[in-house]
């Protein structure tokens, strides 16, 4: 395409799209859409799966093949560095749409087979390479005998709203997301409604927070719009730290105008004249993409000064935040914004009424507001549909784990956890069997056998004892030791703990030295230390309820939430680890028991020269026997033998 | 290593508060790490005592006080990499390249950091070394990326 005729289409779009509030009537406009919007083409155009997930399966190395072939050939084609359709184990993929023909999507796709695919694809034959199908497409031919890509069982229980778009445009496109009918909400909103309107159509929408909280969005909006301040600011917390959860991450990069377009909803809405985009600064490809698409929108002239001469002004900026867990609370956020330690500090005053500069401040979660758009454009009643009666939407997870489908999936609310993991999941992946799910490090919550069949609600889960979490979902098998993972995540929240206040600065170390004392041995333990240690086992759940009660935020709040979900569901393998020091899932290695077996030991004394507690006794060229009571379970006998004489137990 | 800092601080002119962490992150992406003369040099802009620098610059993971190694590796260890080993790679890692968490070796070959999580959990556990991703990866591959990349040093001296 021309500058020139990129000009004209990027006019056409604002002149004849996004000013015309009768656009939707309007048949005439269908067929320049589906151009723009890339449903029909003109010649063949190559999507390559190109997210940071796809990029590390490999997507780099695919693309460069595929631009390497195409310049040898000299075929007109257009290549697209695409978002991220969501299943990670079929990755990379690369979707190939012919004129008039429906696009079609291939996985696994590694550099060695580009040779194959396009020279058989651009010959309008169908490679034998796997397929995960074509995308459903009423306007052009679709293939024979090929599956459906939108009936794959990983996409045929989802919900795809806020993935929709995600994998299937070209991400840094302003035009083809207008034309897929983005922006139009906010044109519209912009132009018909108050700010107080729209706070009482997200009240109406009962859209709860998706960062964990579940705080009523539209209450949190209405409440800074009252707010009287000469400067308000709107902040979209990007920043995502929770292990195990990179949803955010895939779709700002599959579909950064949607956070642009909800912003700019966001900022109206609640009388900001200032937003910012919080993102962590690793996420490199997400902040280049949004970075670009911001530069389009401004191009557009949606971002800036009395946009669409309506009189409003929205600046929007992209801020890089540094690394620390606790940025994702909103408190820390700002403080970091402006560019101090990010420390929380308490609530109320809450940032509605004194966040950023001392100025009102509404900081949303992604997820949270990539529904917005959504919710403007198609009405309250539309979003109500999906859901429960308590929670609306649908919810974002990371599925990742002993899961045979993993990746970024879209859940109505209401789906239970075990649809989740076998409609979804496509099931276990290994022949172990299922143990539990763990909802995030930030909410140390677990779905274990008994609360499978919990249904995805706000208040449901309550009732079980666990929260929504941020979105991290890994499915755990038999093979995990739930003390260790609890023990991971005191030692990720003594690591991550701001130092502010004492509960959790000093109580997640005091749980971890508990913690680490029961999944190890006693290491020359003195006999008061044996007392010691018990006793702080015995404390450990006063302990928690102290921390979870006095700390200051909501991280320190929930970082006893692991040892306590494992206390409540796991009780036998805690004792285990306590009283028979042993370790079922064989992962406390400090735990297991060494032994020398007197037919294959040589008596060379390798094992007795390194043995760092003089545990091994023995005469050489005899066998050597271990003194369990010294032996602190290091392994090094085992990793210095070489006759394959030390066993473990 | 001279750096130019002027070059830096032009693109913030306003000499403000916020512009701390955005002055460090570039002048980090720039020189590789913060040196005592950068954090003094931004100091003296921003009219920001160098301690007060030193309390925000450490309370951070990403910042960096020293070089990073010929060979930077990060080990991503957040929860689906933990349950995957991540673990015992660390262990067998920190033995491998004689360094622990946040540290370069004395020839400044190798240099280990540990993230909370990269963002690939259907991949794990993984590792990256100067921006090359592993993925699925086990202590014998570990072993034999180590060992190439020891081997291709050795060859080159």
């Amino acid at each position: 395409m021309t500058s020139g005729t990129a000009r004209d289409t990027r006019q056409f779009l604002i002149d004849q799209v996004l000013l015309d509030p009768q656009r939707g009537a309007n048949a005439s406009l269908k067929k320049p859409l589906s151009h723009i919007s890339g449903e029909r083409v003109h010649r063949p155009v190559i999507y390559v799966g190109m997210a940071t997930c796809g990029r590390i399966a490999g997507a780099d190395k695919t693309h460069a093949a595929i631009q390497e072939y195409l310049q040898d050939s000299g075929s007109d084609v257009d290549l697209v560095e695409g978002g991220c359709v969501g299943l990670c184990t079929e990755e990379p993929l690369v979707d190939v749409q012919l004129p008039g023909k429906a696009r079609l999507s291939f996985s696994r796709v590694t550099a060695d087979k580009v040779q194959t695919l396009l020279d058989d694809m651009l010959n309008d034959n169908l490679p034998s390479l796997p397929l995960l199908g074509q995308y459903k497409n009423p306007i052009v031919q679709q293939w024979d005998q090929v599956p459906f890509v939108e009936e794959h069982p990983f996409f045929a229980q989802q919900h795809r709203m806020l993935l929709e778009h995600c994998g299937v445009i070209d991400p840094v496109s302003a035009e083809s997301y207008i034309a897929k009918g983005g922006y139009w909400a906010f044109a519209d909103t912009i132009s018909r409604h108050t700010p107080d309107q729209v706070c009482d159509i997200i009240t109406r929408s009962s859209l709860a927070g998706r960062g964990g909280g579940g705080f009523p969005t539209g209450k949190k909006w209405a409440a800074a719009l009252k707010a009287v301040s000469d400067q308000k600011y709107f902040v979209c917390n990007a920043f995502e730290s929770d292990p195990g959860s990179h949803m955010n991450r895939t779709i700002i990069e599959s579909n950064p105008h949607r956070l642009i377009e909800a912003v700019l909803i966001g900022a109206y809405a609640v009388g900001a004249s200032k937003a910012y985009i919080f993102i962590r600064e690793e996420f490199t490809l997400a902040v280049e993409r949004l970075e670009k698409a911001l530069g389009q929108a401004r191009e557009v002239g949606l971002v800036g000064h009395h946009i669409f001469d309506s009189g409003v002004n929205i600046e929007l900026e992209v801020k890089k935040g540094a690394r620390a867990f606790v940025c994702g609370e909103e408190t820390a956020l700002i403080s970091s914004i402006e560019g101090k330690r990010a420390m929380p500090s308490s609530k109320p005053p809450y940032p509605s009424q004194k966040g950023l500069w001392n100025k009102p401040t509404i900081v949303n979660n992604v997820e949270t507001l990539f529904n917005v758009p959504l919710i403007m454009k198609n009405g309250v009643e539309w979003f109500r549909s999906a859901g429960t009666e308590n929670s609306k939407g649908t919810k974002l997870f990371t599925l990742s784990g002993s899961l045979c489908y993993t990746g970024t999936a879209e859940v109505p609310m209401g789906m239970s956890f075990k649809d989740i993991i076998h409609k979804i999941g496509g099931g276990m992946a290994t022949d172990k069997d299922f143990k539990a799910i763990v909802l995030g490090i930030n909410s140390g919550s677990f779905i274990t056998e008994e609360t499978l069949d919990t249904r995805l609600d706000f208040e449901e889960m309550k009732k079980t004892g666990a929260s929504l979490g941020s979105g991290a979902f890994v499915v755990l098998d038999q093979n995990v030791c739930m003390v260790d993972l609890a023990r991971f995540f005191t030692a990720y929240f003594q690591k991550e703990s701001c130092g502010k206040c004492i509960p959790c600065r000093e109580g997640t170390a005091r749980m971890l030295e508990v913690m680490e004392n029961v999944t190890r041995k006693p290491d020359k333990e003195k006999s008061f230390q044996t007392l010691e240690r018990f006793k702080g086992v015995m404390q450990l759940k006063s302990l928690a309820s102290v921390i979870s009660e006095t700390s200051l935020c909501s991280l320190g709040k929930s970082s006893p939430n692991a040892i306590l979900n494992v206390l409540k569901y796991f009780k036998e393998e805690f004792d285990a680890h306590i009283f028979e020091r042993k370790c079922a899932a064989n992962v406390c290695t400090d735990l297991k028991d060494f032994f020398i077996d007197v037919d294959a030991c040589t008596g060379c004394t390798a094992c007795f020269k390194k043995c760092p507690v003089d545990a091994i006794i023995g005469s050489p060229r005899y066998p050597h026997f271990i003194v369990q009571d010294k032996c602190i379970g290091c392994g090094i006998c085992y990793d210095v033998c070489k006759f394959n004489a030390v066993i473990v137990k | 290593m001279e750096i130019d800092t002027a070059q830096i601080f032009q693109k913030f002119p306003n000499r403000r508060r916020e512009d701390l962490i955005p002055i460090l992150q570039s002048t980090q992406d720039i020189h590789g790490f913060l040196s005592e003369e950068i954090v003094n040099a931004v100091a003296d802009y921003l009219e920001i005592s160098a301690n007060k620098i030193y309390g925000v610059a450490t309370f951070y993971d990403n910042f960096r006080f020293g070089p990073v190694g010929r060979y930077h590796f990060r080990l991503c260890h957040g929860t689906a990499c933990h349950v995957a080993g991540a673990a015992t790679l660390l262990k067998e890692l920190e033995k491998l390249l004689n360094v622990s968490d946040r540290e370069t070796d004395k020839k400044g070959l190798f240099s280990l950091e540990v993230v909370n999580c990269v963002g690939a959990c259907g991949l794990a556990p993984l590792i990256e070394i100067n921006d090359q991703f592993y993925t699925n990866i086990t202590l014998d591959k570990l072993k034999d990326l180590v060992g190439s990349i020891r081997d291709k040093e050795n060859s080159t001296l």
